[in-house]
């Protein structure tokens, strides 16, 4: 097995195994888990822009993801149509992000992440405080799906089908974008941000289109979380739930296409089946991230790619040495 | 018309005067080397010619436009260029890579999220170009963290030289540098041609004395003395600025 094949195999494998969900994942409601884990892969994907490429780590995050969710509920339930709740949810989101933006990209570091903390707080409380707009702790329902050109996404598989078009949509515009001049000046900023001003780079404009960028797939997949659960409460907003998508982008692998993917899948994977069986399952999240932290500081992906290189080397350099052992002049 | 003319340029950091009432005129085409001991205030007058620092008083101008309120970006798109004295470069990209990132500052290619930058073959020309001006081209595609002090300096030079500026200004372009790799460097500097002016810091004296049309001398911030090579050589102040007599 060389590592080109490998390279070119794994992808059409995953994109297999991933298709075939449905079949082989019986029970609907772990096909609704799949769906979670897909959107939940998007939003991380949409975080990664922001702390792996650009180099700013936000906590506010799940603000933009509910803001979209709860705009899109509250208008459907004032009776607009889906079209419509959904445009309005994604330019209130792109909006709000921009907002978030102008205040946050005042500062980087630990100043962005607190000024993200703090505004993604302000969302959280809107939701839970402001009753009479969000319904409050009670959240907000929803009866029905939408059903693009006129395909119902009523039943469990085919919402999965939709959320997997999806996300496979936002890794083709990553995957674009990071390979883009754009993609390329965004890195800049995050590795040299003095020397990209004197190179001739807007730098906070860069941060600010990326950080619309980012909130796009935020909405999107806040779209998606409001569909797939037909609910939203204030929980979804929470820091909690910040920390959580941040966890997935760096426990996955930052500036990595696949390790936000890799990270959502642990993530819901522990929440919404091992905690079936284990009451603790934050605990069991908590050794897992430790365990990832230890032996792959750099994240699951780009760390399991190292340790397979190490381990083929020293198998290869094994069987090396086993035939001049044996093959060799006496 | 003059290339570079900076006129009654005041800088304090709190109550430290690091710039000083500072006249300085460049003609174009000019090789123009100021130098001065430790923490005469040589950088922080070239991060206040390129923009990085805003100066209190004075004005700076470029080929006569005033520069003094425009951001360090745009001066940049004006035809200045510089080079850092503590090496700047991006560190987890490859040696082409920075030189393109270079390139990719003055174009507008730089917003464009569609296309792969890979297939930008102009600019991968242009990028391979300006390093085998520096002669790093044969090493083009190894990752920064893999050159060696002498490789970075130049790549530093050849980000700048990239840009095609009118006005370069290199910051002690030959610090920490061998023997051999600074014969390298001075050879390098010196085909470029007279089109671009060039500004350049040394700390030490020696080292760039001979590829300067005009010096200019700073002390705590203040010029004591400028003028040629001889004129400069020969001034009492001189000396008395770097041997304390």
């Amino acid at each position: 097995m060389t590592a080109a094949w490998v390279r070119r195999a794994a992808p059409a494998m995953a994109l297999f195994g991933l298709v075939t969900v449905p079949f082989w994942v019986g029970n609907s409601y772990y096909i609704d888990v799949a769906s979670q884990i897909l959107l939940f892969a998007v939003f991380a994907l949409a975080l990664n822009v922001l702390v792996g490429y650009g180099g700013l780590v936000s906590l506010g995050h799940a603000g933009l993801f509910a803001i979209s969710a709860y705009t899109a509920g509250l208008m459907l339930q004032a009776g607009y149509g889906h079209a419509v709740a959904d445009i309005a949810a994604v330019l209130v989101t792109l909006l709000t992000s921009a907002l978030f933006a102008v205040l946050a990209l005042r500062s980087t570091g630990i100043g962005f992440l607190m000024i993200t903390l703090a505004l993604g707080q302000i969302l959280w409380g809107i939701a839970y405080r402001w009753a009479d707009l969000t319904n409050g702790d009670n959240g907000v329902s929803i009866s029905t799906r939408p059903a693009p050109f006129g395909i119902s996404l009523v039943d469990a598989s085919s919402f999965y089908y939709a959320t997997l078009l999806v996300l496979l949509l936002a890794l083709a515009t990553m995957a674009a974008f990071v390979s883009s001049p754009f993609g390329a000046s965004l890195r800049g900023t995050r590795d040299q941000p003095r020397r990209m001003t004197a190179l001739g780079y807007n730098v906070w404009l860069i941060r600010f289109l990326a950080f619309l960028f980012s909130g796009f797939w935020c909405a999107i997949a806040g779209l998606l979380y409001l569909y797939n659960n037909r609910f939203i409460s204030p929980q979804v907003s929470a820091l909690q739930a910040s920390a959580e998508v941040l966890l997935m982008v760096i426990s996955g692998g930052t500036a990595t296409l696949l390790g936000p993917i890799a990270g959502a899948a642990i993530v819901v994977v522990t929440k919404y089946v091992v905690s079936a069986y284990v009451v603790r399952w934050n605990l069991v999240l908590g050794v897992i991230f430790v365990a990832i932290i230890s032996f792959m500081p750099e994240g699951l992906v780009p760390g399991s790619v190292r340790i397979w290189g190490f381990v083929r080397r020293r198998w290869r350099a094994r069987q090396r040495a086993r035939k001049t052992l044996s093959g060799g002049p006496p | 018309m003059t290339a570079l003319a900076v006129t009654g340029l005041t800088k304090s950091f709190g109550g430290l005067r690091v710039t000083s009432g500072v006249n300085l005129a460049v003609e174009p085409g000019e090789r123009r080397l100021i130098i001065g001991p430790n923490g005469a205030g040589k950088t922080t007058l070239f991060n206040l010619i390129t923009g990085e620092l805003a100066p209190d008083t004075g004005t700076i101008a470029l080929f006569g436009r005033d520069i003094t309120r425009i951001a360090c970006r745009r001066r940049t798109h004006l035809g200045m260029a510089r080079t850092y004295q503590i090496i700047t470069l991006f560190p987890r990209d490859t040696i082409l890579r920075n030189v393109v990132l270079a390139l990719l500052g003055l174009s507008r290619l730089r917003w464009n999220p569609l296309i792969a930058l890979e297939r930008q073959h102009h600019l991968m020309t242009r990028a391979d170009e300006a390093l085998a001006r520096v002669g790093l081209r044969h090493i083009a595609d190894r990752p920064i963290t893999e050159t060696s002090y002498g490789e970075r300096r130049r790549v530093e030079i050849a980000m700048a030289l990239a840009q095609n500026p009118k006005v370069l200004l290199l910051d002690e372009p030959f610090a920490g540098l061998s023997i051999d790799e600074r014969r390298d460097v001075r050879r390098l500097l010196a085909a470029i041609p007279r089109d671009v002016t060039i500004v350049m810091i040394e700390h030490d004296m020696d080292v760039a004395l001979d590829m300067a049309d005009r010096i200019t001398l700073l002390h705590f911030g203040e010029v004591i003395v400028e003028g040629s090579r001889a004129e400069v050589v020969a001034d009492p102040r001189t000396r008395e600025v770097y041997l304390g007599e």
